[in-house]
């Protein structure tokens, strides 16, 4: 069976088809709002924030020129959203979540190991990275994007793509060891 | 290692978690496996990567989702907004586009080759919108009723498999064609080849002209 475009769907969308809009809300929605989320990291303002990121494709819809993925111009205006709230809300609290896996910190190198194998120390890591480095894992991991995708996405060119995942990595490397895993690099 | 050596390696480095993900390009990729092969400590490293992009995922799909609720916050919003005018600003190949995906593989099953009569259908689409759109000036689907749907000269064409809807809109634009009517049995489609009515040789002529294009299977007058 033929899975209808991303592209389709937004030209659908321009032309105020809403059962279009439905269905690129459902095929991206949770991406969308778990990229959010990663940088926000509070779930009830992640919520709001898809709704507003996909009002926007609503609204923009016939201005969508096939530049860029769908989703690679969605993750753009969810970027610019979660951004914009973060600076609203400099003093946002961080969900408790978040909040307990940056306590983590507190464990010994020991205890960590003896609590957690090496995947779960792992992504306890991925978590403390900074936003910074934390979006670009995601981005490149996670969301599947290309060097020029986040550099289109995040606003750098693209050798700072590549250098800042590169930095991201050792930082997870020194995070690990400090969770008693050395994995020899950098 | 010399400096360039080592230049290049941290270069092919910065591209392992891209290589990881699948989101290199062919060259990049080439280029990072013939590396991976000869140097054994590339392969370990890359072996981290591949770790990370695994518990990144993980890491990401176990954040959960979204509640129901945030569709209807985002359909308020929709009908909230004024209504929206038709969609002048979009672009040919959107609108095309959208035609497209209009065709549900249901219309298209009466034919035991529903994909490439898909791409005919498409074609005969592409031509409508683009002849119509140069002689109106304006947008009109290829599915508007024609101010003179029965005038002109005609031919039925059954498009070669292998033609592609690009393929098949350039023969068109070409030869100054337009799809009236189509798919019929037979993957057949009516051409108008002019606007007015041609002496028999005349459309003999410009039938056996067409016939000698690749995108074309089968051609031959009607009425």
């Amino acid at each position: 069976m033929q899975t209808t475009s991303d592209e389709v769907l937004i030209a659908r969308i321009a032309g105020g088809d809403r059962l279009a809009m439905q269905v690129l809300f459902a095929r991206h929605h949770v991406r969308v709002y778990r990229f959010v989320l990663r940088l926000v990291r509070n779930e009830a303002t992640a919520e709001d924030l898809i709704s507003e990121v996909f009002l926007d494709v609503w609204r923009q819809a016939g201005k969508f020129e096939g530049r860029s993925a769908v989703s690679t111009w969605m993750l753009s205006i969810a970027r610019f959203k979660a951004l914009s709230t973060l600076r609203r809300k400099p003093e946002q609290e961080l969900d408790e979540e978040a909040a307990e896996q940056i306590e983590d910190h507190a464990d010994n190198p020991e205890v960590a190991l003896a609590k957690k194998d090496k995947a779960a120390v792992l992504r306890q890591a991925l978590s403390k990275l900074s936003a910074e480095h934390r979006e670009i894992v995601d981005l490149v991991y996670y969301h599947e994007k290309s060097v020029e995708e986040v550099a289109g996405i995040v606003g750098i060119p693209e050798a700072t793509v590549k250098t800042r995942m590169f930095y991201a990595r050792k930082k997870l490397s020194e995070l690990l060891k400090e969770q008693g895993i050395d994995r020899g690099w950098p | 290692m010399n400096t360039t050596n080592k230049e290049a390696h941290s270069d092919i480095e910065e591209l392992l978690p891209w290589h990881a993900a699948g989101t290199l390009n062919r060259r990049d990729t080439q280029r990072v496996e013939q590396a991976l092969a000869r140097d054994p400590e590339l392969a370990r490293r890359f072996a981290m990567v591949r770790e990370e992009l695994g518990e990144t995922i993980l890491l990401n799909e176990t954040l959960g989702a979204p509640s129901a609720h945030a569709m209807e916050k985002l359909f308020a919003k929709i009908d909230a907004e004024p209504a929206r005018k038709p969609a002048l600003s979009l672009n040919l190949s959107a609108r095309v586009a959208g035609f497209f995906a209009s065709l549900s593989p249901r219309t298209l099953a009466w034919s035991a080759s529903a994909a490439a009569l898909a791409i005919l259908l498409q074609a005969g689409l592409i031509a409508g919108i683009v002849i119509k759109e140069k002689s109106a000036g304006g947008y009109e689907t290829a599915s508007a009723p024609s101010t003179d749907p029965g005038v002109g000269a005609f031919t039925l064409i059954r498009f070669a498999p292998q033609a592609s809807s690009d393929d098949i809109t350039k023969f068109l634009e070409a030869n100054k064609l337009q799809v009236a009517a189509g798919p019929m049995s037979g993957g057949l489609y009516k051409v108008r080849v002019a606007v007015t009515g041609l002496p028999k040789a005349e459309l003999a002529r410009i039938v056996k002209k067409l016939q000698e294009d690749k995108v074309v299977g089968f051609i031959a007058t009607t009425e």
